[in-house]
């Protein structure tokens, strides 16, 4: 039973939501599902933040190395969790200026709202800014000359680096119109739009029958495996 | 440019200008001295100076010229909930015009009762339709009510030019199936009946071919690198949730991973950045390590939350692997900008990676990092692959039908342009209209392409 009832919610789930794309009267339904795996994806919030809680308090009370930073995860994720619970600092909606709780969580000015601005945003800004960082190490062992695969890749990230910076109108900028696709940018037009395009469509397509098949599978409940080994 | 009208039930009705009930005058000028005026002049007289007294008065009545041909019709495919209105500009809507006379449109919608008059509500004002806009779909109607709509040109003042509006009530109808997506219905039959076909062979016993794949034959390898290395494994599911297929997909890889795991008594670490991630990664890895015999090594802090920040979860998984240096990571799920930065951090440290997205743009990155990479359909392959059951070795077997019709229509699209472009054929050109928006599109072919009379 354990196993049987969340299969026939799955199918169940999924024929609505394959049906309601070619029925449009059912469309309702399909939001409905949707709204159901939104009411669920809330209520596991709880289960994440139980997790995060023992798992902390677990390194803390075990002096693990590097406890001190489960610590400072354990204070914000308070500090963060009360003052958006509770809104602190939010003044009441114009209409309801009795009611201190009516205004929006996230005010501008409100404790929360600062937090999310002078922490969170640069904090994930830094994040993401060491992307460039990984991208050149990438590069530079990809780039390596090995082989002949390596080298025809090599060339072509050439082309395509340069053509899509101004460089490439620079360098070539000489050309006759008439061979405008011997110059860089006509080059990287080339490249990104017949075989780097051909090549996306083809993962794509591959794509879309992988998902095909996989749904397939799980609708027929033939592959249980995201519910444990069978055996 | 021809567009076509196809019949609703209720016809759209051409527009009328009206300047009775319920509507802004156009302004008083009817006054008894200008009348009695007016009446010492000859008949024809009279006339021209009207016309002439008109044409200069009408800057000082304020009022734009009223917006012509108010049209509605249904909007096909879709659950009866929306109309598209369209009429011709004001002759005030000018853009050579300084200042503008019109400032933009009000179109206002009532409902039609046998008990009680239609009472005109405002639905869409200046700030909706600005000058220039000719068109608006009304989205939110009730299947099958019968509405009436009004529309007024407004100036910069608020002052409304008389109303067009329609002849006859329209009433949006449901469409029980997408016409426009028959052809995308059948083709998903044709596959999906190829992939049933080979499940049923696959289940009669006959052997089917199945190449191999280097990303997934090496999970073994991994494994047991990090037993002998005697270090943890990391699994990354991606960081979209339960209801994204990739992230289905997997899971249903961690399945296997997790009884090679427990068989080898590994260790291996599931962080993920949904909670729901985290529960279903639990039940799997519960009955991976019941399925290996092995319930007693099982515990639930292998796979537990981090956060659904992006950039919080991969500031986790960096710091993880430079910390504790697993000896293989596996990256099987929906990834985006965070690819580069996992893959790099785990290029970094050594441990032997595998990944594997449906995510076109980030599989170079993996590509560059990772010892393995699942490509497309290769990722959503793992499962069957790993499980090696007949049945799910089948659906790899069907999805060639689709391939096979991928490239069928691939040729078929190719000469048909090349033909069409060649020959200066207009058949094959709307075949090849055809077959780009409706076989292989789920879309209306556009207006733009349309020759006249179609």
């Amino acid at each position: 039973m354990k196993r049987t009832i969340p299969i026939i919610i799955a199918a169940v789930a999924g024929l609505v939501m394959v049906v309601a794309f070619f029925v449009p009267p059912l469309i309702d339904w399909r939001e409905t599902a949707e709204e159901w795996f939104n009411i669920l994806a809330a209520v596991a919030m709880i289960l994440g933040g139980a997790s995060i809680l023992a798992m902390h308090l677990r390194r803390i009370s075990d002096q693990k190395r590097g406890w001190g930073f489960s610590l400072v995860t354990l204070i914000a994720f308070a500090i963060t969790l009360s003052v958006g619970l509770f809104k602190v600092g939010v003044p009441p909606m114009a209409e309801y200026p009795d009611r201190p709780w009516t205004g929006e969580y996230i005010t501008h000015g409100a404790p929360l709202w600062w937090i999310f601005q002078y922490l969170i945003v640069p904090i994930t800004a830094t994040m993401f800014s060491l992307l460039a960082f990984f991208v050149a190490s990438a590069a530079f062992r990809a780039f390596r000359a090995k082989n002949a695969e390596a080298v025809l890749l090599l060339g072509t990230a050439f082309i395509v680096l340069l053509g899509r910076s101004y460089a490439g109108t620079l360098l070539t900028g000489w050309v006759p119109e008439s061979y405008a696709a011997l110059t860089l940018p006509g080059m990287t037009d080339t490249i990104m739009g017949v075989f780097n395009t051909a090549g996306q469509r083809a993962i794509m397509i591959g794509i879309a029958l992988g998902i095909a098949s996989t749904s397939l599978k799980i609708l027929l409940g033939i592959d249980r495996s995201y519910l444990g080994n069978r055996h | 440019m021809v567009k076509r009208w196809k019949s609703v039930t209720a016809a759209g009705g051409r527009g009328r200008l009206t300047g009775g009930r319920g509507e802004p005058a156009m302004g008083s000028w009817g006054t008894p001295g200008l009348v009695a005026w007016v009446q010492g002049f000859p008949v024809v007289g009279q006339l021209v100076l009207l016309v002439v007294l008109g044409v200069m008065a009408q800057p000082l009545w304020g009022a734009p010229a009223s917006p012509r041909g108010l049209r509605a019709r249904d909007v096909r495919n879709d659950a009866g909930r929306a109309l598209t209105l369209d009429w011709q500009l004001s002759p005030d809507d000018d853009v050579r015009l300084d200042p503008p006379r019109v400032a933009g449109y009000r179109l206002y919608r009532a409902e039609v009762t046998p008990e009680e008059r239609p009472r005109f509500e405002r639905i869409r004002d200046e700030q909706d339709l600005p000058p220039q806009v000719d068109e608006v779909v009304d989205e939110g109607l009730t299947p099958h009510q019968p509405y009436l709509y009004r529309l007024v040109a407004v100036d910069a003042e608020g002052r409304e030019s008389a109303a067009a509006e329609l002849d006859q009530p329209v009433r949006p109808e449901v469409w029980y199936f997408d016409r426009n997506k028959r052809w995308f219905l059948a083709i998903t039959l044709l596959i999906s009946a190829g992939i049933l076909f080979f499940i049923r062979q696959a289940r009669r016993g006959v052997e089917l071919k199945i190449r191999k794949i280097a990303g997934l034959e090496a999970v073994d390898e991994a494994v047991g690198r990090a037993t002998e290395m005697g270090r943890s494994m990391l699994f990354v599911p991606g960081i979209q949730d339960m209801n994204n297929i990739q992230t289905v997909a997997g899971i249903t890889v961690l399945a296997r991973i997790g009884r090679l795991t427990a068989e080898y008594d590994a260790r291996i670490e599931v962080p993920t950045s949904r909670s729901l991630v985290m529960t279903t990664a639990r039940e799997t890895l519960e009955s991976s390590y019941l399925a290996a015999g092995r319930p007693d090594a099982y515990h639930e802090d292998m796979s537990y939350y981090i956060t659904d920040e992006q950039f919080g979860y991969v500031a986790y998984l960096t710091g993880y692997m430079v910390r504790e240096k697993p000896a293989a990571c596996f990256f099987l799920g929906a990834f985006f900008a965070e690819s580069l930065i996992l893959a790099e951090t785990g290029n970094s440290i050594g441990a032997i990676q595998i990944a594997g997205t449906a995510e076109p743009a980030q599989l170079p990155f993996f590509v560059a990092a990772c010892d393995y990479t699942l490509i497309g359909e290769e990722f959503f392959a793992a499962s069957a692959y790993l499980s090696g059951e007949p049945e799910q070795l089948g659906t790899l077997k069907g999805q060639d039908v689709g391939k096979l019709l991928g490239g069928l229509l691939i040729a078929v699209g190719c000469l048909l342009f090349t033909y069409a472009h060649g020959a200066d054929s207009p058949a094959a050109q709307r075949a090849v209209n055809y077959l780009r928006f409706q076989v292989l599109g789920t879309e209306d072919i556009p207006e733009e392409i349309l020759e006249p009379g179609e």
